[in-house]
């Protein structure tokens, strides 16, 4: 309590319209403790601001379902998810987000819900703790001009998050709600695996414009994606279309390729569930490399194979998201 | 806290006859958990033990899959569930919510309470009997399914971990996270596999490091922690098990020597013999510890204490 008076005494002239200097969350880099505040925001002005109460409670005093809300300023609002942890999420959504963004110069963001393990800080190659808006807003962190929010800029690296579901819950609203993206026009939100509390909490809380389904070849894999992409079905989101990552190796010395996990069975998959494919990206040693550098494959090296597989299917998942805006 | 302490204690008294209790975690997710947990357990089983294998991923259940025993039912007996077979020898059984499911592609979604209430009952209800070793394959994470299984197993005491990861440092990262979990609940870490570990071209034998190397084993330097193995991906096991369900002669003993075909091919594979090694050093690391009955740990701190 000794931090706030503190700052409720700082001069008005240190700080800005929007940011707070060196204002940092309560409790940073420690685990929060329970309640409404899970991520340990504040507000200075929250006797004034407009939004009196936080969107936390806001949702607990409803009844029933909380409402799904549109983000502000955000124009669309789609989610790379699979039921299977390991397939590529993370990695396809920040290649995809910068295909995006250097084929048609949307403004982009990421925002990363898998609060065990984010991978977003490494992939994106950002350190560092975000600072707050005088409205206890996040602001999210930037590289290669893609705006950035992940829990793994709140705690340090090697502290594993345990939280049961109830404060997954709280602090992905406070990540959904709290964060002052600015105006974009596509946030992707990288999923974590599973079908449990995250994906619950977020199609429940937001309207998502649009699902990409993420998946490897082999039949273990698929049939976690069926399920992730049967519970998109049943909460109304509609499906964009699946991804085949990893779907062949192509080696380097002998140029023959290997099925090394299974042949095209993502393929067969999106028929049988009358889903459009949106593309194929094969195995290779350097996209594991760059990415554990920070450096996306699509921007590190922007002429190579992969990164023409990544810009198709981002082509078609635009294609596909004004067409189906159009109806 | 009563609640907890009533159902450890049916807990307990369930899996009394259970020797060793293996967690196979791992803060990432598609490192290789479920196939590690399975070729442990026919590793073991090969070696002559009685194996359960019990999957609490109840999200994205792999093992009934991976095991052939899709579409198996369980059925319940005076005594509890009764776990599935797998083949005729009963040397090998599992339990998972893939057998609980109508439709194999039906989701779960469940919050944590809900999936609380289901891992207790695997624990409690069901009929594990005598087991040599119980390898438990988890989700990914530090949530809900890790804090309850450490809570309900915590008067068991559990012989350790065994951390799957793979060599690139995105994995690391979470594995990380993970192995500070375990020492936060008092977990001992029995060694880190370091999974999908390098691949040779089956055309041309050339070995390219596909999610990097060494990763594993620098971590477990860095955590002190036993080193156990590196793994590399074989395209062929993919295959073992994906036949497995295609096939589906899995519960028929399949020659006079009642040697179920997973196990049969699993021996000719080229993993078995990296793995049999990797099992042999958990075995013998299990085998410092006394067995994990309440009784056998009760007599084992009577002996220490007597010795001081």
């Amino acid at each position: 309590m000794r931090k706030l008076h503190i700052l409720w005494y700082f001069p008005k002239k240190y700080t800005s319209q929007r940011i707070l200097l060196n204002a940092k969350r309560f409790f940073s880099h420690s685990l929060p403790l329970a309640g409404e505040n899970a991520l340990g925001l504040f507000s200075k002005f929250s006797a004034n601001s407009p939004l009196k109460q936080s969107p936390a409670s806001i949702a607990r005093m409803q009844r029933g379902l909380p409402a799904k809300r549109r983000l502000e300023n955000i124009k669309n609002v789609i989610a790379v998810a699979s039921g299977k942890g390991g397939v590529g999420k993370s990695t396809t959504t920040v290649n995809l987000a910068l295909a995006v963004a250097s084929l048609s110069r949307k403004r982009v963001g990421i925002l990363d819900a898998d609060l065990f393990g984010p991978s977003l800080p490494r992939l994106m190659n950002l350190k560092g703790e975000p600072n707050i808006t005088d409205k206890g807003q996040l602001i999210p962190l930037i590289n290669y001009g893609v705006k950035c929010m992940s829990m793994g800029f709140l705690v340090s690296e090697d502290a594993p998050v345990v939280w049961r579901g109830l404060m997954v819950m709280k602090a992905l609203q406070q990540l959904l709600h709290q964060v002052y993206w600015g105006e974009l026009d596509l946030l992707i939100i990288d999923m974590p695996p599973g079908t449990g509390d995250t994906q619950l909490t977020i199609t429940q809380q937001v309207e998502l414009d649009g699902v990409v389904i993420v998946s490897t070849p082999q039949d273990i894999a698929l049939i976690d994606a069926k399920k992730g992409a049967n519970m998109f079905r049943k909460v109304g989101v509609p499906i964009i279309g699946i991804m085949q990552n990893m779907s062949y190796f192509l080696c380097p010395n002998c140029h023959q390729s290997t099925h090394i996990f299974g042949n095209d069975g993502a393929s067969r998959t999106a028929k049988e569930m009358g889903i459009d494919i949106l593309g194929d990206v094969p195995l290779h040693a350097d996209i594991c490399e760059l990415s554990d550098l920070g450096q996306p494959i699509v921007i590190a090296k922007p002429d190579s194979h992969h990164t023409k597989c990544y810009m198709n299917i981002a082509q078609r998942m635009l294609s596909k998201m004004e067409s189906s805006s159009n109806h | 806290m009563a609640d907890i302490s009533s159902a450890n204690s049916s807990i307990v008294s369930n899996l009394a006859d259970v020797r060793h209790v293996l967690l196979v975690l791992s803060g990432k997710g598609g490192v290789g958990k479920s196939s590690v947990s399975i070729q442990l357990a026919l590793c073991l089983v090969k070696a002559g033990y009685k194996v359960g294998v019990l999957d609490i991923d109840l999200t994205g259940p792999s093992i009934p899959r991976m095991f052939g025993l899709e579409g198996k039912q369980v059925h319940q007996a005076s005594t509890g569930w009764v776990p599935v077979f797998m083949d005729d020898s009963q040397r090998l059984c599992c339990m998972s919510i893939g057998f609980l499911l109508q439709n194999k592609n039906d989701s779960v979604v469940w919050r944590g309470p809900k999936k609380n209430a289901m891992i207790r009952q695997f624990l409690s209800d069901v009929f594990w009997g005598e087991l040599d070793y119980l390898v438990i394959d988890t989700p990914p994470g530090t949530s809900d399914e890790h804090i309850s299984i450490t809570e309900y197993l915590k008067d068991l005491n559990p012989d350790g971990a065994v951390m799957v990861t793979t060599p690139q440092a995105v994995a690391l990262a979470d594995v990380r996270k993970e192995l500070n979990f375990c020492k936060k609940v008092k977990l001992p870490v029995l060694g880190v596999i370091e999974n999908m570990s390098g691949f040779i071209c089956p055309h041309c034998e050339e070995c390219t490091n596909l999610f990097s190397t060494g990763g594993g084993e620098a971590m477990a330097q860095e955590f002190k922690v036993d080193f156990l193995g590196r793994v590399p991906i074989d395209p062929a096991f993919n295959l073992i098990i994906e036949q497995q369900n295609q096939q589906g002669i899995v519960s028929k003993s399949s020659d006079s020597t009642n040697e179920n075909t997973l196990i049969k091919k699993y021996a000719e594979s080229n993993l078995f013999k990296v793995f049999t090694q990797i099992t042999e050093k958990i075995v013998s690391k299990c085998a410092k510890c006394d067995p994990t009955t309440i009784y056998g740990n009760a007599t084992r701190n009577i002996r220490e204490f007597a010795l001081q």
